[in-house]
């Protein structure tokens, strides 16, 4: 069996994000990046499906410039087999995200792909429901819980205010949630075996996808500062702005 | 030259902060406040496998070197002093057996320490000899193709808790520099007891016992090296150590001076924050500097030593001046940050009594001058 898992370098979330002067963009200057948070979860999810089926080959897929095989690496430490690096430094948008995607599934032939919900950067959690489109197959989206038995995947989905259950016949995409698993730190012996672990480069022209922005970023905003709170002098006065003010209740 | 971090000391530096962020910070002040040794954490480092960097990988090492067990210590103190201790005296039975034990005592205790399956401590320092460590009274004397050990041992970290020491014992006493014998004892020998936890300023969650050895029976393959080599033994080990302890000296200062940092811009007095006033950002700048100072004579300590390249004395620098500086930065921490610096609320007290100890133990600070001074007399009567 054989698992792709996309993963994106996005900045460190635990950082605050300052953008540049003119609005372009965001000051990457000294910023920590890392892999992304959900993705790091589907990284997880596969290597424990790895450990409880044995013959399983994981392969972790990021698109961007090469600052990216630092996730990668991070990736393989953890536990992934093998990498792919689609060089693309610039911006890049969802639809082009999965027409990549398309062709790296096309090429490697994963029985399932496991992607996190969304990226903590641009928040936008498009691409794998575009790239299920596109390939026309299942998707079990924001999972917390993933059940393999031979190529029926059973899946738990965390939706508002409760679960469902889907089932799908693999091949098929998983998206993570933030409750599916806890992902590991890399140990010490697994950094020293990424180091050999193959990495492959290409481009998105070697994929035979010509990026194509459907969507271009206009402006980017700092959100409006906080305002200072109130000190109210009673419950009752505070149910009464919870009512009124905030209505909120 | 080159000062950069490579791909696998970086992913290390993660790996190790994620694992501190995650197993130790949470329970630091709780197994301080219980004078409690966590020893599953000290097991799951093993199991990630940070207690074998510097170890060949036939004996479950990572076969790296100690710029790179540096990174975990520091990483780890920041956190814990106590467990970094705990990993660094570990380390000296480890550094010991690979060095000079031979192919049975390494393939029978090497792999096992690095996984932590077995923990280690080093028994040198008695209750009349310190610093003077030549003139230790242990005695062991020899019966056939046995060992019959007596004396005590003090201050020793970890006693009680690791399950094997690497114990210095006089053989002789001819005055010579060949008295002195290391040997293999593990806690389940007969005639081993502990004394009590003794009660101390800091580190609290790693026990400092003293040790009693009564007619304790240890056959001769538990001798490392060769008789009479155990001072040679313990000096060199001791050199090594002093890297670890200036890691461990760092990184308590670097905690310290991130939490008065953190303090110090968000603390407002006189209608702005106090890093406004120089009083304040001046000390917080000699931190920082005297830190990346006391970092990079570590890392040339240890680069040094990974090259196969005398370090005896840029070790006793590097321990000298961070320990040194690590007291400067905790007292100035407290400092910054007024009267919640001086309060359990805020970790910067702790940091304070922990930085203390670093400049006592592996050999005093004052013994530290001794040992540099000695290197450089030698140095300069090469071309006298
Ligand atoms: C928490 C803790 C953990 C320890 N863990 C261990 C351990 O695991 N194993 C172990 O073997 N030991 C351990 N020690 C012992 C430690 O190594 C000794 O405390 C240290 O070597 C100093 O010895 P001493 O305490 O006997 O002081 P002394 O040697 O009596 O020194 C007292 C003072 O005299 C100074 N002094 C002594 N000789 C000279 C000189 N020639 N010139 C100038 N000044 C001098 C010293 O610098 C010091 O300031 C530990 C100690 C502590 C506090
Ligand atoms: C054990 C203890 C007992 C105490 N008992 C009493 C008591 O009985 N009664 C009482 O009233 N108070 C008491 N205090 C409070 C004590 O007086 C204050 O902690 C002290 O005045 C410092 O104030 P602060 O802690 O708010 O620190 P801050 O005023 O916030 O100072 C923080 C840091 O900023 C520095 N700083 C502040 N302003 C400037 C400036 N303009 N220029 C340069 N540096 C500056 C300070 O020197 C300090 O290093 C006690 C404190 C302690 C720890």
């Amino acid at each position: 069996m054989k698992i792709l898992v996309p993963v994106k370098r996005v900045p460190d979330p635990d950082v605050k994000i300052k953008l540049k002067k003119d609005g372009s963009g965001i000051d990457t200057e000294g910023l920590k990046f890392v892999i992304n948070p959900f993705d790091e979860i589907a990284v997880e999810e596969a290597i424990r499906i790895k450990e409880r089926l044995g013959d399983v080959e994981i392969v972790v897929v990021s698109i961007g410039g090469e600052e990216s095989t630092e996730q990668l690496r991070t990736a393989m430490a953890m536990g992934a087999d093998r990498a792919i690096l689609v060089v693309h430094p610039d911006y890049i948008d969802p639809p082009n995200v999965a027409a990549i995607l398309a062709k790296v599934v096309e090429k490697e032939q994963p029985d399932l792909i496991i992607a996190g919900k969304q990226a903590v950067d641009d928040d936008l959690g498009q691409a794998m429901q575009m790239l299920a489109e596109m390939l026309d197959y299942p998707q079990a989206t924001f999972a917390s819980k993933v059940e393999i038995d031979g190529t029926k995947v059973t899946v738990v989905r965390e939706v508002d205010g409760g679960l469902t259950t889907v089932e799908f016949e693999m091949p098929g995409i998983i998206t993570a949630e933030l409750r599916l698993n806890e992902p590991r730190y890399a140990s010490l012996p697994g950094i020293m075996k990424a180091k050999r672990k193959p990495l492959d480069k290409m481009t998105p022209a070697d994929l035979g996808v010509e990026v194509s922005p459907k969507l271009t970023v206009k402006a980017m905003s700092e959100p409006p500062a906080r305002k200072a709170g109130k000190i109210v002098e009673s419950v009752d006065e505070l149910v009464k702005l919870l009512h009124e003010e905030a209505k909120v209740i | 030259m080159d000062f950069m971090y490579n791909e696998v000391q970086e992913m290390l530096k993660d790996s190790i902060k994620r694992f501190v962020e995650k197993e130790v910070s949470p329970h630091v002040d709780e197994w301080e406040e219980r004078m409690e040794f966590p020893i599953e954490v000290m097991k799951k480092l093993g199991e990630n496998g940070f207690l074998g960097i510097p170890y060949p990988e036939e004996y479950n090492g990572q076969g790296l070197g100690y710029q790179e067990y540096i990174i975990v210590l520091e990483e780890i103190a920041r956190a814990s002093a106590s467990l970094a201790i705990a990993v660094a005296v570990n380390g000296l039975p480890q550094l010991i057996i690979d060095k000079f034990g031979n192919e049975e005592q390494k393939r029978k205790y090497l792999p096992k320490l690095s996984t932590a399956e077995i923990t280690g401590g080093f028994a040198l320092t008695e209750p009349d000899y310190g610093s003077d460590a030549k003139s230790i009274k242990t005695f062991a004397e020899r019966r056939g193709d046995r060992y019959i050990i007596n004396g005590t041992k003090r201050f020793i970290s970890q006693a009680g808790v690791a399950d094997l020491y690497i114990l210095l014992a006089r053989t002789q006493n001819t005055g010579s520099s060949h008295d002195i014998t290391a040997f293999i004892i593990t806690k389940d020998m007969k005639g081993i007891t502990f004394g009590k936890k003794e009660r101390k300023m800091g580190l609290n969650a790693t026990a400092t016992r003293e040790i009693y050895l009564e007619d304790v029976d240890v056959p001769v393959e538990n001798v490392v090296g060769k008789e009479g080599y155990g001072f040679k033994i313990a000096m060199m080990a001791l050199d090594s150590g002093r890297i670890t302890i200036a890691a461990t000296a760092i990184g308590i200062a670097e905690a310290a001076k991130d939490c008065a940092l953190r303090y110090a811009v968000t603390r407002r007095q006189f209608g702005k924050p106090i890093v406004e006033f120089q009083g304040v950002s001046f000390p917080l700048a000699d931190m920082e500097t005297k830190i990346n100072a006391a970092r990079l004579l570590t890392q040339r300590a240890a680069f040094l030593r990974d090259r196969g390249l005398p370090y005896s004395k840029e070790a006793a620098m590097a321990k000298l001046f961070a320990t040194d500086i690590a007291m400067e930065v905790t007292t100035n921490a407290v400092q910054v940050m007024g009267g919640n610096g001086y309060m359990k609320d805020y970790p910067v007290e702790r940091y304070m009594r922990e930085a203390k100890v670093m400049q006592i133990v592996e050999g005093t600070n004052q013994i530290q001058k001794l040992v540099i001074s000695r290197h450089m007399v030698r140095e300069i009567s090469r071309t006298l």
